[in-house]
C-alpha cells in the first residue's frame, strides 16, 4: 500500500455543519483531489469527486468524508454526546504546511511560552516535565498523559494562571485531541481538538474543535481566543524546513520534551501513514534543505 | 468607560485602535465580534449599529465610527493631551502628510489585508492583484521611509511617531502572512525592518496574531487580546 492508498482510508473533515448554505455545492480538495460538497435543497450532503459519490457523515459539528468505500471507523469523542459542554467549531485556517506537522505542533508543549506568551506559557516557566506516552493498543491510539504546564491563561474564562493537566490522544494521522484542566470545575476537563483536511502534502486546512464547559464566554470569545492560538501557530508552521515531517530520527533531533512528537512518529511509520512525511534521510528534499 | 471597541482580534484594522489605546493608555470596553465563520459583523444585530459592515467600530456616546482612519484621529485628539500623535500646531504641511499616509493605509488594507484574509480563511478576493498591489504599496514605503532616514527621521512623517504610523503599521507587520515567495517577507525591506523594530520599541506596544513583539521588550501584563490591563488613568 502507498501513501496515499493508505491515506484514503481515513475519513477527512471538509466542512461545518452550521456554515452550509442549501442549494448550494462548494469545492474543496482533499488528499490532491479536487472534490464538491453538494448541499440540496433538502438539507441532505452529499460529496463528489469526478462525479463519483464517496462516503459521508457529519459528526463533530463537522462534514466528513472518505475515498475509500469502506473506510475505517471514525474514531470516538465520548464527550460530544455531554450535553452540559458547549460544542465549539471554529471554522478553517489553511496553512501551508504538511497535515502531519499541524498534528505534531498540536502535540507539542514545549513551545507554549514563546508562540503564546502569556496565555499558554510565560517565561521564566519555560520547563517540560517528564510525562508518559503510551499507545493505546486497543484503540490504537497515541497517548501522552501527566503532560503539565503553567499557563498564565489556559483558556478564555480563565481568570488567573494555573498549572494545566494535559492528556493528549492521536486516534488517526492527521486527527488529534486534548483533554486539559477546565478552569472553571476541577472535576471535569475541557476538550479541543484539531480536525486536519489534507490539501495535499504541503496543505492543509485546519479545523478546531472543541467542548467546553464554559457557561460565562459568548461564542465569539470562545472561537476568537481558538483562533487566535492557532494562528500564532501558523506563522511557526509555515516556517518549517522541510515543510513535510521527516520520519527519520536522523533527521530532527528530539530531546526528553518531545516524546509525544517521537511515538507519533514511530506509530506513523508503523502504519505507513506517510502521506505528508519524509521518510528517509536520501530524500531529495532533505539533502537539499540542509 | 471612554468608549466601547467592536472587535475581532485577528483583525489588523482592530488592532490599529488596540495599539493605539495601549500607547494612550487609554481603557475601554471590548466586544468580541465572530468576523469568522459566522460574519457576524454582517447581522442584522451589527448592520443596525453601523452601516459599514466592518470592523471594528468604535461607540462613545451616541458617536459611531467604522473608519479607523477616523477612530485614530478622535483618539489622538480626545486622549493625547500633549499633542504628539496628531501634532496640529506643527504645520500645515505635516498634517498634510500625516492624512496622505492615513489615506495610503486604506492601499494597505485593500491589498495585503485583502489578500491575508484569503490565506487564512479563503475570503474570495482577486489575489493575483492583491499582491501585485501589496508588493507595491511595501516598495512604495520602503522607498519613502528610506528617504526619511537621510534626514535621521525614523517614522513616516517625522522624527516621532504620527497616527500615521498607527495606521499602516500592521498591514506592513502582517505582510508575511500572506505566504512564503510571494515578494511579501521583509527581508528584502531594509527600511521597513528598522521602522517596524522603531515601532515595536514604543512605550505601551502590544502584539496580535503575526505580529510578535521584539525579544527584549516586556511581554507581561498582556491578556490574550494584547490589551494590557486597566490602570484607571485617562489621558
Amino acid at each position: 500500500m502507498n501513501a496515499i492508498e493508505q491515506a484514503m482510508q481515513y475519513w477527512y473533515p471538509i466542512g461545518m455543519l452550521g456554515d452550509l448554505q442549501r442549494s448550494e455545492t462548494r469545492k474543496t480538495r482533499l488528499l490532491g483531489m479536487d472534490i464538491e460538497l453538494k448541499t440540496e435543497q433538502s438539507g441532505l450532503i452529499s460529496v463528489f469527486h469526478q462525479k463519483k459519490p464517496w462516503n459521508t457523515k457529519s459528526a463533530y459539528g463537522h462534514i466528513w468524508t472518505s475515498p475509500s468505500k469502506m473506510p475505517k471507523p471514525l474514531f470516538d469523542v465520548p464527550e460530544a454526546g455531554d450535553h452540559e459542554r458547549r460544542f465549539v467549531p471554529c471554522g478553517s485556517v489553511r496553512v501551508r504546511c504538511s497535515p502531519l506537522r499541524a498534528v505534531e505542533n498540536f502535540l507539542d508543549v514545549a513551545h507554549f511560552p514563546f508562540v503564546h506568551t502569556d496565555i499558554l506559557g510565560a517565561e521564566p516557566h519555560t520547563e517540560v516535565e517528564p510525562y508518559s506516552v503510551n499507545i493505546d493498543e486497543t484503540k490504537d491510539e497515541v497517548i501522552a498523559t501527566k503532560v503539565k504546564f503553567y499557563q498564565p491563561q489556559a483558556a478564555k474564562s480563565a481568570s488567573d494562571g494555573i498549572v494545566t493537566d494535559y492528556v493528549y490522544r492521536v486516534p488517526s494521522p492527521m486527527n488529534a485531541l486534548l483533554y486539559k484542566t477546565c478552569p472553571n470545575r476541577d472535576d471535569v476537563q475541557d476538550v479541543i481538538a484539531i480536525f486536519v483536511q489534507p490539501l495535499d502534502e504541503e496543505t492543509c486546512d485546519v479545523w478546531p474543535w472543541m467542548a467546553l464547559y464554559d457557561d460565562q464566554s459568548t461564542m465569539a470569545e470562545m472561537i476568537e481566543f481558538q483562533q487566535l492560538i492557532f494562528l500564532q501557530d501558523r506563522s511557526v508552521l509555515e516556517n518549517q524546513i522541510p515543510i513535510k515531517l521527516p520520519l527519520d530520527p536522523k533527521m530532527e533531533i528530539p530531546t526528553r520534551a518531545d516524546l509525544t512528537s517521537v511515538a507519533y512518529r514511530r506509530w506513523l511509520k508503523k502504519h505507513g501513514a506517510i502521506y505528508g512525511a519524509m521518510v528517509s534521510s536520501t530524500d531529495d528534499a532533505w539533502v537539499a534543505a540542509q | 468607560m471612554n468608549f466601547t471597541l467592536y472587535d475581532y482580534a485577528m483583525s489588523g484594522n482592530c488592532y490599529k485602535i488596540r495599539l493605539f489605546a495601549s500607547i494612550l493608555d487609554v481603557e475601554y470596553e471590548r466586544i468580541a465580534v465572530e468576523f469568522y465563520p459566522a460574519a457576524e459583523h454582517k447581522s442584522y444585530k451589527m448592520l443596525q449599529l453601523s452601516r459599514a459592515g466592518t470592523l471594528p467600530i468604535l461607540k462613545s456616546g451616541d458617536m459611531i465610527l467604522s473608519e479607523t482612519s477616523a477612530m485614530l484621529f478622535w483618539m489622538a485628539q480626545k486622549f493625547d493631551s500633549f499633542e504628539n500623535w496628531w501634532p496640529a500646531k506643527r504645520g500645515a504641511d505635516l498634517n498634510a502628510l500625516i492624512l496622505q499616509w492615513m489615506d495610503f493605509s486604506s492601499q494597505l488594507s485593500k491589498t495585503v489585508g485583502r489578500a491575508r484574509l484569503n490565506a487564512l480563511f479563503q475570503t474570495p478576493v482577486d489575489l493575483d492583484k492583491a499582491i501585485e498591489g501589496a508588493r507595491r504599496a511595501l516598495r512604495q514605503i520602503e522607498s519613502h521611509l528610506t528617504e526619511q532616514s537621510f534626514d535621521d527621521k525614523k517614522f513616516l512623517v517625522s522624527d516621532k511617531p504620527t497616527i500615521a504610523d498607527i495606521a499602516c503599521f500592521p498591514y506592513v507587520a502582517l505582510s508575511p502572512d500572506v505566504g512564503a515567495n510571494l515578494g511579501l517577507e521583509h527581508d528584502g525591506y531594509p527600511a521597513i525592518q528598522s521602522w517596524l523594530y522603531s515601532i515595536k520599541s514604543l512605550d505601551g506596544f502590544i502584539p496580535m496574531p503575526g505580529i510578535y513583539p521584539m525579544h527584549d521588550l516586556k511581554a507581561d501584563e498582556t491578556d490574550f487580546a494584547g490589551n494590557r490591563p486597566a490602570t484607571g488613568k485617562v489621558g
